[in-house]
Order: structure tokens, then C-alpha cells, then sequence
């Protein structure tokens, strides 16, 4: 699909609870997501913006559209589809290296390049010196490096991010911002990713999507122009978030109302 | 004082109390000395036994029933537990029977399985698999039904197929809580394979027991138990070494 989007959305609509009583999470969204774009989508807490994420990865069904990816339908979770949670998520009986490992095992790849592969993107998260590790073992901030290996390690066509510096504090969640913005600019990947940060959307993304309140709708789209490397304290980076704090403070508004 | 000096000082001290009751009461004579055995004459009957080869023979046969019943009962509610656990529909079927079979005290049903299966190895084996089943069984289908959806979804979304997620996943998170159900099930075989061979059995500890009352015997009585216990806490002891190398991940921190 040489030129079209990599994700494609179309008209995706989700309600919770029986036919009738239907609560709208989500309404009428379109979005396109393109190769090497990395998109943040932005909004109130409960404006249903992992649950539009969980329709990507396949976990939920929409109650209607259908989102593409590479031209195909998601129907369900596939290797094509990396995701990291903000929960991590980590496999605790796996030690770093074999949860690394994981997508390529389920693969059948052979041991030398399992084990190349792991290599590499420990490297790439640094935590090479921890691989024999377990998951009990470690921060909050090197668990979810390592669940950003494991996404990576499987090769997948587009990365979806649930909140993943969540539940970090404050000075960890910049260190990895800074470290996924690295990675990103050695491994180009598409990345839809999820947050209610503003200041980590625009340091982050290459579009910022401003949703609504319940039910969700795409309310305005910031492209950041900014450089790759990008400096907090710069006054276009500042500007950017006063823009969207002004476009998100009236969505909250009317969630208090 | 160490932890393992800690346990052998009280289990000396029960010796000594028991020691020091038995003797006490064989030298004042408040009761018939035979009703109080001492640890001598208890070691005494042991060895006697030991040495024709009659206590192995008891203590073989228990463990063969034990291993049996238990090991299919482990089996069966392993597969089952896995099942309901993660179907919903054969859950909703399971909850209701389970509900109303699970308070039947098991020994209510020994004379059944006698009825059923005879005098022979048959019955010893089905009751105690029956026995350990349920409990097991439950605790099984609990345990993977808290495996964490999260898990499931990182697993899925890294290209797992319903097989994978079994065996890579839900057997694995489920594997303290399954540990724990065969413990429990090893400790309700011992319980009840006594009172198994208390009933038409020609070899057993729970018969050797049963003898000791009949040739009125106590010495023989309190051996038999003693030996009990002491192929419960083997057992114990092998499942716990088991699981602290299979758990290795638990106690990593």
C-alpha cells in the first residue's frame, strides 16, 4: 500500500451496555495515521481515547467502521500491531531478555537471531546489563523500557501506546520521553499514542489530536512543527501548549458543567 | 538462634513432653502404661516393623494409592480448572453443581465407592481422587480466572494463538495459585486415605493403624500415625522445593 496511510480509521463508533441503553464512547471518528508519523491523541480523562486505541490493537470491536492498517481490516490483536500499556504488562515469570524474546519465539525465529535481536534492542533501551533480571527486579521506568523492546523486538508495521509514562513520575516520564523520541528517530516506526499530557504530546508527536468529551470526536488537529530534537523551553515549544491547553480547558469545562 | 535451630529445639521439646508424660505416667501408674506408649516403645514397634520389611510394605502401598488418586485428581482438575477458567459459558455450568457437591463432607461417600468399586486398590484410588478433586478443581479454575486481561492482550498483541496463551501465558500466571491447590490436595489424600484403608484393606498405614486397635496395640496405634506424618511433610517439603524453583520470579526482589 505504497503511499496510502498506515492506519486508516473510518467512521468508528463505540457504545458500552445493552442495546437501547447504549452509553456513546466514542462518535464518528476518521483519522489517518501515516508511515513514520508518530500521532498523539490527546484528551479529558474518560473521552475515550484508549478506547480508540483498543479498537486499533483489536481488542475491542467498534459498534461500527473499521480501521486499516496497510490496507487490511483489523479484526482482532496481530504481530503487525505492537502495544505497550501503561500497566506494562511484563510477563513476571520471564526474566528482561526472555520477555524481549518473546514475539520473536512465538514466530519460531532461530535461536542465533533470537538472540541478535534481543541484543539489540536492549542495547537500544540500555538495560543490556539487566537482561537476567526479572520484572520484580526493576524501576517502573526500566519495566516500561522493557516493554518498549518487546514491542520493537516483534517488528511490528505500527506501535500503539496506552498511557505509557503514566504511571511514572514526573522526572522519569521526561527521561523516557527523551529516550522514545530517540528511538524514534533511529527507528522510524508509526505511532498512535495515547496520552492526557500536553506537554508530552507536543514534545512527542508529529500531529497532536485534540478529542471532546463524551463521546469522543476528533475536536481540532495540531501538526507540531518543531525539530526532531526538540527543546521544552523553546517559545514555539511553549506556544504549542498554550494553543492546545486553550482547545482542551474548554472539552473539561464542559465535562465539569 | 537460627530459624532451623529455632524448629528443632520445638520439635525436641514436644519429644521431651511426650518423653516425660509416658514415663512419668508408667512409673505412677495413672493409667494402664499400655494406653501411653512411650517414644522407645513406639521406636520399639517401628523398627520391629521396619526390620520384616511390613512397615515398608504399608508405607508403599498408602503412597501408591496417594500418588495415583492424587495424580489423576491433579490431572483432571488441572484440564478442567483450565477450561472453566476460561470459558465462560462452561463456567456458568460448573459454578451451580460445584456449589452443591463441594459441601458433601467426601468420607459421606466412602461407603459408596466401596459399593461401587469393591474392597480392592480401585476404591482407595477413586475415593481419594474424588477426595481431591474439587478442591483442587477450584482453586484451579480461580486462579487462571485471575490471570490478568492485560497479560492476555500484550501476549495476543505479540502474535500468540489461543494454544500459545495457554501454555505461555495462562498456565504460567496461574502456576502460584495452581502450586498452592496441589498442596492442599497432597494434605486431603493423606486425610482421607486413612480412613480409606480404615475400611476393607489388607495393607496400608490406615490398616496397620486399624490392626494396632484390633490386637489392641497403641504402640503400634501412634507409629502408624507418626509415619503419616511423616510422608505428609516429605511430600510437602518436595512440592515446596518444587515451587520455589518453578516460582524463582516471585522471590527475585
Amino acid at each position: 500500500m505504497a503511499g496510502g496511510p498506515k492506519i486508516r480509521i473510518q467512521h468508528i463508533a463505540k457504545s458500552f451496555g445493552p442495546a437501547g441503553r447504549a452509553i456513546p464512547a466514542l462518535a464518528e471518528i476518521d483519522l489517518d495515521v501515516h508511515e513514520r508519523e508518530l500521532v498523539c491523541l490527546l484528551g479529558p480523562s474518560g473521552c475515550g481515547k484508549s478506547t480508540l486505541l483498543n479498537i486499533v490493537a483489536g481488542f475491542l470491536a467498534p459498534t461500527s467502521g473499521t480501521v486499516l492498517v496497510d490496507g487490511r481490516p483489523v479484526s482482532g490483536p496481530a504481530p503487525e500491531r505492537g502495544v505497550v500499556f501503561q500497566e506494562y504488562a511484563l510477563f513476571p515469570w520471564l526474566t528482561v531478555s526472555g520477555n524481549v524474546e518473546f514475539g520473536p519465539l512465538l514466530q519460531s525465529r532461530p535461536a542465533a537471531e533470537r538472540r541478535r535481536t534481543v541484543d539489540r534492542y536492549l542495547d537500544l533501551v540500555g538495560l543490556r546489563a539487566h537482561a537476567e533480571k526479572f520484572p520484580v527486579q526493576l524501576s517502573g521506568g526500566m519495566k516500561q523500557r522493557v516493554a518498549i523492546a518487546r514491542a520493537l523486538a516483534n517488528n511490528p508495521a505500527v506501535i500503539l501506546m496506552d498511557e505509557p509514562f503514566g504511571a511514572l513520575d514526573a522526572q522519569t516520564r521526561e527521561v523516557l520521553q527523551d529516550e522514545l523520541s530517540r528511538i524514534q528517530r533511529v527507528e522510524h516506526k508509526t505511532i498512535l499514542f495515547v496520552t492526557h499530557s500536553i506537554r508530552e504530546a507536543v514534545y512527542l508527536a508529529d500531529r497532536v489530536v485534540v478529542m471532546t468529551s463524551v463521546p469522543g470526536r476528533i475536536k481540532q488537529v495540531f501538526p507540531i512543527k518543531l525539530p526532531e530534537v526538540r527543546d521544552r523551553f523553546a517559545p514555539e515549544f511553549t506556544q504549542y501548549e498554550s494553543d492546545i491547553t486553550r482547545v482542551v480547558r474548554e472539552e473539561v469545562a464542559k465535562v465539569r458543567e | 538462634m537460627s530459624a532451623a535451630a529455632t524448629r528443632a529445639v520445638a520439635l525436641l521439646g514436644v519429644l521431651a513432653l511426650w518423653a516425660a508424660v509416658a514415663h512419668g505416667n508408667a512409673w505412677l501408674g495413672v493409667v494402664n502404661p499400655v494406653l501411653l506408649p512411650t517414644p522407645v516403645e513406639v521406636s520399639r514397634v517401628g523398627l520391629e516393623l521396619a526390620w520384616s520389611g511390613e512397615l515398608t510394605r504399608h508405607f508403599l502401598t498408602s503412597l501408591g494409592r496417594v500418588a495415583q488418586g492424587f495424580g489423576l485428581a491433579a490431572l483432571a482438575a488441572l484440564g478442567l480448572g483450565l477450561l472453566v477458567g476460561m470459558c465462560v459459558p462452561l463456567r456458568l455450568m460448573a459454578e451451580p453443581v460445584i456449589e452443591f457437591v463441594r459441601p458433601i463432607p467426601p468420607l459421606a461417600f466412602l461407603p459408596m465407592f466401596l459399593v461401587w468399586f469393591g474392597l480392592g486398590e480401585a476404591s482407595k484410588v477413586a475415593f481419594i481422587g474424588y477426595t481431591t478433586f474439587f478442591p483442587m478443581f477450584v482453586a484451579i479454575a480461580a486462579s487462571v480466572l485471575r490471570v490478568d486481561v492485560v497479560l492476555l492482550r500484550a501476549a495476543a498483541s505479540l502474535g500468540a494463538s489461543r494454544a500459545d496463551l495457554v501454555r505461555r501465558v495462562v498456565l504460567p500466571a496461574a502456576l502460584p495459585g495452581i502450586a498452592v491447590a496441589l498442596r492442599v490436595g497432597v494434605g486431603l489424600a493423606l486425610f482421607v486415605i486413612v480412613g480409606a484403608e480404615f475400611m476393607g484393606a489388607d495393607a496400608g498405614l490406615g490398616h496397620l493403624i486399624m490392626e494396632g486397635r484390633t490386637f489392641f496395640n497403641p504402640a503400634q496405634i501412634v507409629m502408624g500415625a507418626l509415619v503419616l506424618g511423616l510422608l505428609g511433610s516429605l511430600i510437602n517439603t518436595l512440592l515446596l522445593v518444587a515451587e520455589r524453583r518453578l516460582l524463582r520470579w516471585r522471590a527475585a526482589a
